[in-house]
């Protein structure tokens, strides 16, 4: 016969044991999409760059204040001239397979990624080797030296140079990865990815975080979380009514209009956690008439003013911030340098302008997406500004995929081109005039809108080469001003978007993508 | 009757053929670049090329076609352009969620709509009639993305009985995957009960005034047996026509209530894919919806023999 004893240190047992399985810890998120692509390196997407921060890890990562740090390096030393840099990685990192993180693997990612990426491109022509010293370390040699280097393996924002195992960096940067192992904190259960429904992450159990506390991306990435679902709700009443109901946890980007309706629930908290946030800006087609011409680009900047598309936008002055600054109010880049008189809805300044470049009053072409909430509303602003300032403007809607597409054609606008369409960036991605897609106006080899200017191509390239950052904010103030002379695009201003989350949950990271570890249940 | 079967099926070949066809063509033709979609903002034009080319999108169009016609052939639907998975891979796992809220619908407006377009029939004229012609009215006219939220707000948000949004698949468990499929099948529910009650009332009225309904009653028949063993028996065939037309319709139309219920089912697929530019995950789904229509107007028909002895094949 059991003692009582015995029994009650059975049913202690049993306890323990419930408690053990009740530890486990599962949070519920609806992301600002699905995931459907899960290469970081294939696309630019932000849902597959957090997806990213999920599974894999960076050798640098940048922190809250914008400083970048090594995250899988340990040490690294950089020689007198600056040309030669030794990287040796940190002792313990391993795939998520079992198998140990090696410098072949690193030097794999760093030449995909750099394939794809601006930043990367332009990293790769200052290097001349890339070599593995033996399984923890390796070297990069320079042909001259770049401020680049460690900023690029730093890069916060798509395409972030993730690391992933040798045998799958190997593939074709322009095809899409097969098999889905990294070395960061999160490991995905490809078992119950189901696209259109959810992607399950769990606790990679083996990640040996840094010991300094996490800041922004960087620091130790400890997870106390077992289970994230990243939960495809389209429908944003719906997100939000499951959120106030608590059968999820979080809501990534809630539509401006809804948050009066959280921040009335006291179960509910609002997380500022990207304060760089984000820019509307609009494009030129530089290749067609008129905006072949500078002082039509010109007549733009003077035309148009942030606020009106900031309020019709965003509609709330605690999410957003009128900024000049092309390279981000907030970050160490920022400058009015160039921008006087401009973005203030001089319509008299624009009129003149157009006067003197000759426009013919042909109707400009302007690409309007209405199926994004965030930039439905820009399409009107822009329309109404531009006619003010002496445009005449044929705003063509359709959903977002067909801009996407069409932005792509050189195109006469008659023949399926176009002159203007409006997007926005993640700050963190336009912080220099290196990694800032648009500033880049090498004619063809340009992204879309294809800018042509030799002497904003010699500056940023000046960029590229200095090290120095005092002198890299002298240069970034001459790229503004050069912009103002010839511009590229035109900033709409700044906005961010709050995570919305139940109180329970805790260790937000203030940072420029929303990542997970930190984050607590309680 | 087998006979039949099989000329219906083969004459669903060239049906199923010129979809093909015209879906490829007119995906081909619509505005749209899934390579753009995928390279991004800070793509260049050869990047986009570069993509494009691995797609197979550079290729002429006729070459395209020759290539996915052929592996359709064989069976292969190919792979999405976006998610890692092949369209088999993708479609079966969205099969259930979209089968079981047609099913429920379905199930919901049969045994509802029946009763009360019989009942309405029989009252023709009175204030039954006129309060199920009236719920009609209006099930045909309130959309069905309002009655979703209407009945989330309600039974969801204020009295807390069902989940906001979600899907649990069957074998997690008979009553999660009920509690979850209620109000997305009582929502869509709506306009079903109203086309098919309106739909039965027409018919069973129709039938009412014919002469061995009389008969019957002079024979002292019972009401209840007069109105579901013979009047509604013969108006049984236009009935069956619209539940069926509604079973295809739920199968490839349920993209509203997909996304308010957050499940997903081949509806939500179709739109994600259509969004992205997914081709071959577009040509697969619309291939599958057609073939569900052809082998539904199929069944249709085999069924009326069911029901009117007079009809043979």
């Amino acid at each position: 016969m059991m003692s009582r004893w015995t029994i009650a240190t059975a049913a202690a047992a049993l306890l323990a044991g419930s408690s053990m399985a009740q530890a486990q810890t599962t949070m519920k998120v609806v992301m600002h999409s699905d995931v459907k692509i899960v290469d970081p390196i294939w696309t630019t997407a932000y849902i597959v760059r957090n997806h990213g921060y999920m599974l894999y890890d960076t050798l640098f990562s940048m922190t809250e204040k914008g400083e970048i740090k090594p995250q899988m390096v340990d040490t690294f030393t950089e020689s007198p001239d600056k040309l030669t840099y030794k990287f040796t990685l940190r002792d313990g990192l391993l795939w998520h397979d079992g198998k140990p993180v090696t410098s072949e693997d690193c030097i794999a990612s760093i030449k995909r990624w750099a394939a794809k990426d601006p930043v990367g491109q332009k990293l790769m022509t200052f290097v001349d080797a890339m070599t593995a010293d033996d399984a923890k370390s390796f070297t990069v040699k320079l042909k001259s030296p770049t401020g680049l280097l460690i900023f690029g393996l730093g890069k916060p924002s798509s395409n972030v140079p993730f690391m992933m195992p040798k045998r799958v960096a190997d593939t074709d940067p322009n095809t899409q990865i097969s098999e889905f192992i990294g070395s960061g904190p999160f490991v995905l259960k490809t078992d119950e990815w189901k696209p259109g429904d959810k992607i399950v992450y769990t606790k990679f159990k083996d990640y040996k975080p840094r010991s300094e506390p996490a800041d922004g991306l960087s620091g130790g990435k400890v997870v106390k979380i077992d289970r994230i679902e990243w939960l495809a709700v389209t429908d944003q009443q719906q997100a939000v009514n499951a959120l106030l109901a608590g059968e999820i946890d979080m809501v990534e980007q809630p539509a401006f209009d809804l948050i009066p309706l959280l921040k009335s629930d006291s179960k509910i908290k609002l997380w500022n956690y990207n304060p760089l946030g984000l820019q509307y800006t609009m494009r030129f087609n530089s290749t067609q008439p008129p905006f072949d011409n500078a002082k039509v680009r010109q007549a733009v900047t003077y035309a148009l003013n942030q606020k009106d598309f900031l309020e019709a936008t965003v509609g709330n002055p605690d999410y957003y911030q009128e900024c000049k600054a092309m390279f981000v109010c907030g970050s160490p880049l920022a400058t009015e340098k160039g921008m006087d008189g401009l973005l203030q809805s001089n319509f008299k300044k624009s009129q003149e302008l157009l006067k003197e470049a000759g426009y013919d009053g042909k109707p400009i072409v302007l690409l309007h997406s209405t199926d994004l909430q965030s930039l439905t509303n820009l399409g009107p602003v822009a329309k109404q500004l531009l006619e003010k300032g002496g445009f005449k403007v044929d705003m063509q809607s359709s959903d977002w995929q067909t801009v996407v597409s069409r932005r792509v054609r050189k195109d006469p606008v008659d023949k399926g081109g176009w002159n203007l369409m409006q997007t926005s960036w993640v700050s963190a991605d336009i912080l220099n005039p290196v990694m800032a897609g648009f500033f880049n106006a090498s004619c063809d080899k340009a992204g879309f809108g294809w800018p042509c200017d030799e002497k904003m191509e010699k500056l940023r390239d000046d960029f590229a080469r200095e090290p120095d950052p005092a002198k890299q904010k002298a240069i970034a103030e001459a790229v503004q001003v050069r912009w103002a002379e010839s511009p590229t695009h035109v900033h709409l201003g700044q906005y961010n978007v709050p995570i919305a989350a139940r109180s329970n949950i805790t260790g937000i990271l203030t940072a420029p993508a929303p990542v997970f570890w930190n984050v607590e249940k309680k | 009757m087998l006979g039949y079967i099989l000329r219906r099926l083969i004459s669903a070949i060239p049906v199923l053929v010129i979809v093909a066809v015209l879906v490829f063509l007119m995906l081909r033709f619509t505005p749209g670049d899934p390579a753009a979609v995928i390279a991004g903002d800070n793509a260049t034009s050869e990047q986009i090329a570069l993509i494009r080319n691995r797609l197979g999108l550079d290729q002429p169009i006729l070459t395209q076609f020759t290539i996915w016609a052929g592996n359709l052939l064989t069976g292969n639907l190919g792979e999405s352009f976006f998610f890692k998975k092949t369209i088999v891979e993708l479609i079966s796992s969205r099969i259930e969620p979209t089968l079981s809220l047609a099913f429920a619908t379905m199930l919901i407006a049969i045994c509802v709509a029946i009763p009360l377009g019989v009942l309405a029939a029989y009252k023709h004229g009175s204030w039954i009639d006129r309060v199920v012609m009236g719920f009609s009215v209006l099930g045909f006219s309130v959309p069905v993305f309002v009655i979703g939220y209407l009945m989330i707000y309600l039974f969801a948000i204020t009295l807390g009985w069902f989940p906001v949004q979600g899907y649990q698949p069957l074998s997690q468990g008979f009553a999660g995957y009920a509690q979850r499929l209620v109000l997305p099948a009582l929502t869509l529910s709506v306009i079903y009960i109203a086309l098919i009650a309106r739909m039965t009332r027409a018919s069973v009225l129709e039938v009412l005034n014919e002469d061995y309904i009389r008969t019957a009653r002079a024979k002292g028949q019972v009401e209840r047996k007069i109105l579901f063993r013979h009047a509604l028996k013969n108006a049984a065939v236009p009935i069956v026509t619209v539940v069926g037309i509604g079973i295809a319709l739920l199968i490839g139309g349920v993209v509203v209530t997909e996304s308010v219920f957050a499940i997903p089912g081949l509806g939500r697929l179709t739109v994600d894919a259509v969004l992205a530019r997914d081709y071959p995950t577009i040509q697969a789904v619309i291939l599958l919806f057609s073939g569900v229509y052809v082998g539904i107007n199929l069944l249709i028909d085999l069924a009326y023999s069911l029901f009117d002895p007079r009809i043979r094949y």
